[in-house]
This record gives structure tokens, C-alpha cells and sequence, in this order.
């Protein structure tokens, strides 16, 4: 591959991971951290993927697809500290005259 | 040669594309349309970037594996931001309007 192509790429995978991090870090609400931490992931994914095609090792790609598996099921993990139940009463445009949790 | 210039425009349009996605999570002023920055970065820019690398590698093994990131991600991303979405309506986040629109006029 090119090694300017692979220089390039790398370089903006890893302005956008520090970015990610950046938003990660500083989101007003939890959920903007969630997402930003699955932003990461997904990039991390792709920085392996061109790590495998540059260094020719093609075993990184087996690491890409385990860790976004991973990724999924750590960003509905995250999910899961947040109280479950949709209370139907409290729903925009829903009148509440007895409330269910 | 051709393949060469395919794979490295694929790659770096994919890689403008992530970047221009991370700049639109900081640029969109609420966490609802920070959801769409980062869909932006996970279908046009991680698609285009392993359809690149795809092209590279050619008819292998390699090519199966990183269309299997591809197809994985085609069903855990929406899965997954929707799933986060769900969360903050249910958490109670309000999601941001200009002031002076919204409302039933605006």
C-alpha cells in the first residue's frame, strides 16, 4: 500500500480518536460520553484494520472484528445503568391520569 | 496502477469523511444531533475506508473478514445509536430548538 495513503489515514484516525476523546471528556450529559466512547470504538476498529494492511500482519483483522463485538455489547452495557421501564404517563404528548412503571 | 489510485482515493474519502464526522460532535449544539456526526463517521467514512482496504487486498480471505466488519457494523451501529437515542428520551433529555422557531408556528 502506499505510504502516504497509510500515513494520511493514520493520522486523521487518530485526530478523530483524540476528538472523540475530547468529546468524551468533556459532554455536558452522560449520554454524549456514551456515544463518544462508541465513536472510539468504531475508529479503533478501522485504525486496526489499516494497521493490519501496513504492517502485514493480516491477524489484526481477527482482533477488528472481535473488538467491534465488543464494542456493541459495551455500549449497550453502558446502557444498562440507566433506569429501564418506559414510564408511559411522562411521554411527551400522553396526558397521565394514572402512571405505570 | 488503477487499483492503486481507487484504493487510495477510497481511503482517503473515507478518512475525510470520519474526520468531518468528529468535527460535526463538536459543532451540533445537542446531544440528538451529535447522533448524526457520529452515524456520518460509522456508514459513509468506515465504509468507504474498508471498501478501500477491500479493494486493496483483493480476492482473499482478508477481503471475507474486513466485509464482515462491514456487514457486522451494518446491523450493531443503528442498533446501537438507537439504543442510546431510547436511553436520553427516556432519561428525560429535552432536545435543543432555536430560539425564536419551534412551536407549532415555527
Amino acid at each position: 500500500m502506499n505510504e502516504y495513503t497509510v500515513i494520511g489515514a493514520a493520522a486523521a484516525l487518530l485526530v478523530t480518536m483524540g476528538l472523540a476523546l475530547l468529546r468524551a471528556i468533556l459532554g455536558p450529559t452522560v449520554h454524549d460520553r456514551i456515544l463518544a466512547a462508541n465513536v472510539f470504538g468504531t475508529k479503533t476498529v478501522l485504525f486496526l484494520a489499516l494497521l493490519a494492511f501496513a504492517t502485514d500482519r493480516l491477524d489484526l483483522l481477527d482482533l477488528a472484528i472481535a473488538y467491534s463485538l465488543l464494542n456493541f455489547v459495551g455500549t449497550l452495557a453502558l446502557l444498562s445503568f440507566f433506569p429501564r421501564g418506559y414510564n408511559r404517563a411522562e411521554s411527551p404528548g400522553h396526558e397521565s391520569d394514572q402512571s405505570s412503571s | 496502477m488503477i487499483m492503486e489510485i481507487l484504493t487510495a482515493a477510497a481511503i482517503g474519502i473515507g478518512a475525510l469523511f470520519v474526520l468531518m464526522g468528529v468535527i460535526g460532535l463538536f459543532r451540533f449544539p445537542d446531544f440528538f444531533t451529535r447522533i448524526h456526526a457520529a452515524g456520518v463517521t460509522d456508514t459513509a467514512g468506515a465504509g468507504l475506508f474498508i471498501l478501500g482496504l477491500a479493494l486493496h487486498s483483493g480476492l482473499t480471505v482478508a477481503t471475507l473478514k474486513l466485509l464482515f466488519i462491514l456487514f457486522f457494523s451494518f446491523f450493531t451501529s443503528p442498533t446501537g445509536t438507537y439504543a442510546v437515542a431510547n436511553s436520553a428520551v427516556r432519561f428525560g433529555l429535552q432536545p435543543w430548538i432555536r430560539p425564536g422557531k419551534g412551536g407549532a408556528d415555527g
